[in-house]
C-alpha cells in the first residue's frame, strides 16, 4: 500500500502533463490522429498485406487527418473490439471512433458521445448456408444464431424474433473471426450482423457462393463516426470532413479534376469548397483554407472511397443502394458547404 | 537526579519522539492514513470530474430497465424484456453452476489422480504424473479454447446426429438427454427421500453408539443406503410412477424437448475440472505423504486392518493438511470460470459485465457489481475456511 | 563341467543368487504392475489409455503433418491427401509474428539482443557458479535496463517502436518478467505490512491483498483497459500496455505477498527475539535476520506464483493485446489458414509447457537444495 502511493503520484504527475486543451490542438501538437477502427472487417477497416489499413471507415479517419493535419497518412489506427470501443473513446485514448458504429438514441444521449454523421446506411441481415434451403428470415424459428456481442445486433435479433413469435438460440461471439469459426463448424445455422459486414464475411469464405444473405433487413443501422461530448469544434471538424466528401461527389469534384475545378472562377461552389477563392470556410472550423482540398486530393470524394473499398469491383460487391446521393435515389444528403 | 529528569522533559525534540518506538509507530500510521486518504481523494475527485466532463450520470437505476437481449442458458425464467438485474442474476447462476459442477468433478479427478500417483502401480502413477504435469503447465484459457474447438468441430450437427441410446444425442450444439418431468404427487418422493436420509443419519449414530458400548459393528452404511434409495423408489412405485419423460426430437433446425447441456458449458466444465483436478492431485498427494509413517505403523501394531487404517487414521490427518489449499483451489476454479467470455458462455462477466455494460454504458457500476460479487463469494468461502481451520487446529502443548 | 558341488566348510558357503522370481524385471513387474487382480486390471486399463491417446497424437502431430511447402490450409490438405494430420505451415509462415508481433522487420535485432541479455541475466541468477561473481550481479540489474531502452527505442538514435507493435513471445516475456520482478519488492512490503504490529498498516495491507486475490484477473484487466482512465486526471491517458503491466504487477504482488507471509510465519519467534536482543532496529533485523531466511523458504512458492503469472499472460488476448495466442487467432482468421484452431492451441500449449515445466523442475531442484536439514 505504502509503495503504491508514490507510484500513483508520479504517474499522476507524468500524465498530468498532457492534459488536453482541445482535441484539435492535441492532434496538431501530436502530429498524428488516433482513430479507432475495427479489428479487421473487410471493406471497412482491415490491414492489407503490407500492413497498411484500408476501408471505408479508414478513409474517414484519413479524411479527418487530411483536414486537421494536411496529410491523410498521419493516422495511428487503434483496432478495437465492439466491447471496449466506447470506453476507449471516452477515456481520450483515441480522437475519433470510426468503427461501423450504429447511431442510436441511447448511445448518443447516455454514453456521453456525439455521432458526427452517417458514412454508411446499413441494416441487419441474416446469412445462411445455401444447403439449408431457407429463403426467408421468417423460417428461422428454432434456429441457432451467431451474434456478435456488444452491438445493437443482439438487441435487434431479440426484438425481431419476439415480434414474430419465434424462438432462437443465441450463440454469442466476441469477434467476427470467432463468429466465422462457429458458423463454419455448424455451431449455429445463421450468422446475423449488418448486411455490409455479412457481405464482408462471406467474401473470405472458401466458397462464398455456398452462402446466401436472406432478403429481410430487420433494422436501421446508420453507421458513422463518433466523438466525445464537450468539444464542439472537433465534432464540427469530423462532421464536415465527412460532408465535404459527399458535397464533392455532388459537385462532381474528385481527386483527379479538383485542380481544374478549383481554378475555374465561374464555379464559386467548387472554389469555396476547395479554398481557392476568398471564402474563409476553413478558418471557421479552425483549419487551413485547403482543408477540403486536402481531403479530396488525398482520399477522394465519397463515391471514390465507396467504389474503392466496398463497391462493385471489390470482393464485397455492394450496391450504392441507400448510400447513393439523394439526387440518385439514395439518402446520402449533406448540408450545403457555404 | 531530579534535575536531569526536568531537563529531559524539556527537550522533547522531534528526534527523541522518532526514537521512541511507540510514538514512531503512531507517526508512521498517521502518515499512512493521510497518504491513503489523499490517494483515495484524488481518485474520487478525478472520477467525479471525468464523469462530469462526459456528462455521464452514475446510479444503479439502469438495473431495472429491460435488458433487451437474449441468453442461451438460463436456470431461471428469463426473457429479453426482463431487467438487467435479472440478466445479471442469470449470469451469476450460470457462474455458480459451472463452478459447482467443476468443483465436484475436479475433486473426483484430483483425489483419484492424487491417490493413484502414490500407488505402486508403475503404469498408473506415471500416467497420473503426466496428466498432472501437462495440464498444470498449460494456460487454462488455452485448454478452454481447445475443448471448445474439439467439441464444436468433432461432434456432428443436429441433422446428422444419431442417438447413442434412446433419447441421447451428442451434437455440436450440445448433448441432448431425456428430461424427466415430475407430475402431480411427485413431491411425496422427495419427502420419502428426506425421510430416508434422516433415518440413515440416526441409524448411523445409533450404530456408532452400539460400537462404542459393545464393540459390535452394525452394517450402517448398507442399511442407510437401502433406506435412502429404497424408500423413494417404493413411494414412486406406490404412487404409480408420477413421472413423464420428455425425449429430445429433431424439429426444424434443432432438437426440441429433453434436456440440453450446451457445448460452451461442457468445454468450460471439462477444462476447469481437468485443470483444477491436476492441482488438487498434488495437494492430495502432499497431504497423504504428510501423515507420518509412524501413524500407519502404530495403527498396524494396534491390529487395525489396512482399509480401516486408511479411513480412520491416515485420511482424517491428511484432510487437515488437504482442506485449506483445496478450498483455495475451489476459489481459483470459480474465478477462472470468468474466462467463459472467451467461448461465449454467458456467466456473470459476460452478462452484466459484458453485454449490459455495453448496452447501457454504465461501466463503473457494472464492473463494480462484478467485482463485488466475486469478492463476496471469496470472503464467504475464506470465512468458512477460517472456521474449519480453527476446528481442526492441532492442540499442541 | 561337472555338476558336482564343491565342498565348503560348514557356514562358509558363499551366498547363492536370489531365486529368479524375486529380482530383476520379473519381480519388478510383479510388484509394480500385477501385484493383485485389481492392480492388473488397472495396469491394462492404463496401457489401453496410452494406446488410445499416444499413437494417434504422434501420427497427427508428426507423421501425417505438413510443415513446409504449403501456402494455405487447402494446400496442406492437398499434400496430406487421405491422412489428415496437423498443418503446421501457418506457424512456419508467421513465425516472425509469433516471436516479435508487429515489431518492424529492420528493428528486430534489438529484440534479439534483448532476448540474449535476458537469457544471460537468468543464467546469472540461476547458475550458482556465475552468481558468486559480484560484477555479474550488477549486469543482472544493467541488462534489463539496456533491454528496456533497446525495445522501446526513442533514445540513443534508435527509432521509437510504439507498444501497439509489440506482440507475440516478446509480449509474453515483457508482461511475465516485468510482473514478477517489479512485484517482488512490493510483495515484500505488503507482507511485512500485513504482519506488522501497527494496526493501520496491517489493516490496509490485508484489505488490499484480499481484494486483489478475491477477484479474477480478467476483471482487473478489463478495468485496466476501460475504467482506469476514469480514475486519472481528466484528459490524461497512458499506454495500454503500461496499464496492463501495472495491473499484472499489483495482481502478482498480492499473491507473492501471501507466499512471503507464509515464509515469515515459518520463522521461529526465537529469531525475532534474538534480533531484538541484539538491539537491531526493525529494518536491520528484517534485512539481516528475518527476510533472508523467510525469502529462502518462500522461493519455491514464488516460482510457483511466477509460473501462474506466466500462464495468465494469455489473458491479455481478451483485452486485445497480441500475445502468441492473439497473433495465432489473427492468423487463423484469414482465408488462407481458417480452421486450424487445434494446431494453434497445441502449438501455444507446447510453448507454455516447455517454459512452465522447466520452471517447476527448477523449483523442485531448489526446494531440495534449500532443504538444509531443518526438517527430519
Amino acid at each position: 500500500m505504502k509503495k503504491l502511493l508514490p507510484i500513483a503520484v508520479s504517474l499522476a504527475a507524468l500524465t498530468a502533463m498532457n492534459v488536453s486543451a482541445g482535441t484539435l490542438e492535441d492532434v496538431q501538437k501530436r502530429g498524428v490522429l488516433k482513430c479507432g477502427v475495427s479489428t479487421g472487417l473487410a471493406g471497412f477497416a482491415t490491414p492489407n498485406d503490407a500492413g497498411k489499413w484500408e476501408g471505408l471507415d479508414v478513409d474517414l479517419c484519413r479524411a479527418v487527418a487530411a483536414a486537421a493535419l494536411g496529410d491523410a497518412e498521419k493516422v495511428e489506427y487503434v483496432p478495437l473490439t465492439s466491447k471496449v470501443r466506447f470506453e476507449v473513446l471516452k477515456s481520450g485514448e483515441i480522437d475519433v471512433l470510426s468503427r461501423v458504429t450504429t447511431w442510436t438514441f441511447t448511445r448518443d444521449n447516455s454514453l456521453g458521445l456525439n455521432f458526427a454523421g452517417v458514412n454508411y446506411y446499413d441494416g441487419q441481415g441474416f446469412m445462411v448456408p445455401k444447403a439449408l434451403g431457407v429463403t426467408s428470415a421468417k423460417e428461422l424459428d428454432g434456429a441457432s444464431i451467431c451474434i456478435q456481442t456488444g452491438t445493437t445486433t443482439e438487441l435487434n435479433a431479440a426484438e425481431y424474433f419476439k415480434l414474430n413469435g419465434m424462438t432462437y438460440e443465441p450463440v454469442p461471439v466476441e469477434t467476427s473471426s470467432e463468429g466465422r469459426a462457429n458458423y463454419i463448424a455448424g455451431r449455429c445455422d445463421v450468422y446475423t450482423t449488418d448486411a455490409s459486414a455479412l457481405a464482408a464475411q462471406r467474401s473470405v469464405f472458401e466458397d462464398p457462393t455456398a452462402h446466401v444473405v436472406l432478403p429481410e433487413i430487420i433494422s436501421k443501422e446508420p453507421l458513422g463516426p463518433v466523438v466525445r461530448h464537450g468539444d464542439d469544434q472537433w465534432f464540427d471538424i469530423v462532421k464536415w470532413s465527412h460532408n465535404a466528401m459527399l458535397v464533392a461527389e455532388e459537385l462532381g469534384i474528385d481527386s483527379k479534376n479538383l485542380d481544374e475545378r478549383g481554378a475555374n472562377a465561374n464555379d464559386p461552389a467548387a472554389q469555396g469548397l476547395l479554398g481557392t477563392n476568398t471564402s474563409k470556410l476553413g478558418e471557421m472550423l479552425g483549419l487551413d483554407k485547403k482543408w477540403a482540398y486536402n481531403i479530396i486530393k488525398q482520399v477522394g470524394n465519397y463515391s471514390e472511397s465507396f467504389e474503392r473499398n466496398v463497391g462493385k469491383d471489390t470482393a464485397l460487391k455492394l450496391d450504392r443502394g441507400l448510400n447513393a446521393l439523394w439526387t440518385n435515389g439514395g439518402i446520402q444528403y449533406a448540408p450545403p458547404i457555404k | 537526579m531530579s534535575g536531569t529528569q526536568v531537563q529531559e522533559n524539556k527537550t522533547v525534540t522531534l528526534g527523541s519522539l522518532w526514537r521512541d518506538k511507540k510514538t514512531r509507530g503512531m507517526i508512521l500510521q498517521i502518515f499512512a492514513v493521510i497518504g491513503i486518504l489523499i490517494f483515495i481523494g484524488i481518485i474520487i475527485s478525478n472520477t467525479v470530474e471525468n464523469l462530469d466532463r462526459l456528462g455521464v450520470k452514475v446510479g444503479f437505476d439502469f438495473l431495472s430497465e429491460p435488458a433487451n437481449y437474449d441468453i442461451n442458458q438460463t436456470l431461471i425464467s428469463y426473457d429479453s424484456s426482463d431487467s438487467h438485474f435479472r440478466a445479471a442474476l442469470v449470469g451469476l447462476l450460470n457462474t455458480l453452476l459451472v463452478a459447482g459442477c467443476g468443483i465436484v468433478v475436479a475433486t473426483i479427478f484430483g483425489f483419484t489422480a492424487g491417490v493413484l500417483r502414490l500407488s505402486n502401480n508403475f503404469v498408473l502413477n506415471r500416467l497420473m504424473q503426466v496428466y498432472v504435469e501437462v495440464t498444470r503447465n498449460i494456460p487454462v484459457l488455452l485448454q478452454i479454447l481447445l475443448w471448445h474447438g474439439i467439441i464444436i468441430n468433432s461432434l456432428p450437427v443436429p441433422k446428422k446426429a444419431e442417438a447413442l441410446v434412446e433419447g441421447v444425442f451428442m451434437t455440436n450444439r450440445g448433448v441432448f438427454l431425456p428430461q424427466p418431468i415430475p407430475q402431480e404427487g411427485f413431491g411425496w418422493v422427495w419427502i420419502a427421500l428426506l425421510v430416508g436420509i434422516v433415518f440413515a443419519v440416526f441409524f448411523k449414530r445409533y450404530a456408532n453408539k452400539v460400537q462404542m458400548q459393545t464393540g459390535k459393528l452394525l452394517p450402517a452404511i448398507w442399511i442407510g443406503a437401502t433406506a435412502i434409495i429404497g424408500l423413494p423408489v417404493l413411494t414412486f412405485l406406490a404412487l404409480g410412477s408420477p413421472l413423464e419423460v420428455s425425449y429430445p426430437a429433431l424439429k426444424g433446425f434443432n432438437f426440441k424437448g429433453g434436456f440440453v447441456v450446451k457445448p460452451e458449458f461442457m468445454a468450460l466444465w471439462f477444462a476447469l475440472s481437468i485443470y483444477t483436478g491436476a492441482f488438487i492431485a498434488e495437494i492430495v498427494r502432499a497431504g497423504i505423504q504428510s501423515v507420518s509413517h509412524g501413524q500407519t505403523e502404530a495403527a498396524h501394531a494396534l491390529g487395525i486392518r489396512p482399509n480401516f487404517t486408511m479411513r480412520l487414521v491416515v485420511i482424517p490427518q491428511a484432510l487437515r493438511v488437504i482442506i485449506p489449499p483445496l478450498i483455495s483451489q475451489y476459489l481459483n476454479l470459480t474465478k477462472n470460470s470468468s474466462l467463459a467470455i472467451a467461448i461465449g458462455y454467458m456467466d456473470l462477466v459476460a452478462t452484466i459485465g459484458g453485454i449490459s455494460l455495453n448496452q447501457t454504458g454504465r461501466a463503473l457500476e457494472s464492473m463494480g457489481i462484478v467485482l463485488g460479487v466475486y469478492l463476496f463469494i471469496s470472503i464467504v468461502i475464506s470465512a468458512l475456511m477460517n472456521v474449519y481451520n480453527k476446528r481442526v487446529a492441532l492442540v499442541s502443548r | 563341467m561337472s555338476t558336482e558341488t564343491k565342498k565348503y566348510p560348514v557356514g562358509m558357503h558363499p551366498a547363492l543368487p536370489p531365486p529368479s522370481g524375486s529380482v530383476g524385471p520379473v519381480r519388478w513387474m510383479r510388484d509394480n504392475l500385477f501385484s493383485s487382480v485389481s492392480n492388473t486390471v488397472l495396469t491394462f486399463l492404463g496401457l489401453y489409455i496410452i494406446y488410445l491417446v499416444v499413437p494417434p497424437f504422434i501420427e497427427w502431430a508428426f507423421i501425417d503433418s505438413v510443415v513446409l511447402g504449403a501456402e494455405s490450409r487447402k494446400e496442406c490438405l492437398k499434400i496430406m491427401g487421405e491422412d489428415r494430420g496437423a498443418c503446421w505451415s501457418f506457424v512456419y509462415h508467421r513465425w516472425g509474428q509469433f516471436v516479435y508481433g508487429f515489431y518492424p522487420m529492420e528493428e528486430r535485432w534489438r529484440v534479439d539482443v534483448s532476448f540474449v541479455l535476458t537469457a544471460l541475466t537468468i543464467a546469472i541468477v540461476l547458475v550458482e557458479k556465475l552468481r558468486a561473481i559480484k560484477a555479474v550481479l550488477i549486469a543482472a540489474i544493467l541488462f534489463p535496463v539496456i533491454s528496456f531502452f533497446l525495445i522501446t527505442g526513442g533514445s540513443f538514435g534508435l527509432a521509437e517502436v510504439p507498444t501497439n507493435k509489440w506482440g507475440g513471445i516478446l509480449l509474453t516475456f515483457i508482461v511475465g518478467l516485468t510482473g514478477i520482478f517489479v512485484s517482488l519488492p512490493i510483495a515484500i512490503v505488503l507482507a511485512l505490512s500485513r504482519i506488522s504490529k501497527l494496526p493501520i498498516f496491517s489493516f490496509f495491507a490485508t484489505i488490499f491483498i484480499e481484494f486483489i486475490r478475491g477477484v479474477p484477473l480478467i476483471t482487473l484487466l478489463f478495468i485496466a483497459s476501460t475504467l482506469l482512465s476514469y480514475f486519472l486526471p481528466p484528459g490524461s491517458n497512458f499506454d495500454l500496455l503500461l496499464r496492463v503491466l501495472i495491473m499484472v504487477t499489483i495482481f502478482s504482488a498480492a499473491y507473492i505477498a501471501e507466499v512471503i507471509r507464509g515464509g515469515l510465519a515459518a520463522i521461529p519467534t526465537g529469531q525475532y527475539e534474538a534480533a531484538d536482543a541484539l538491539g537491531l532496529s526493525y529494518w536491520q533485523s528484517m534485512r539481516l535476520i528475518i527476510l533472508p531466511q523467510a525469502l529462502k523458504i518462500s522461493i519455491p512458492g514464488i516460482v510457483g506464483s511466477f509460473i501462474g503469472l506466466f500462464k495468465d499472460t494469455t489473458l491479455v488476448v481478451i483485452i486485445g493485446l497480441l500475445d502468441p495466442l492473439g497473433i495465432g487467432m489473427a492468423a487463423i482468421a484469414t482465408t488462407d489458414w481458417a480452421g486450424l484452431s487445434t494446431e494453434l492451441y497445441v502449438f501455444i500449449g507446447v510453448f507454455f509447457f516447455i517454459f512452465c515445466f522447466g520452471m517447476s523442475r527448477y523449483s523442485l531442484h531448489l526446494e531440495k537444495k534449500l532443504n538444509t536439514g531443518h526438517k527430519q
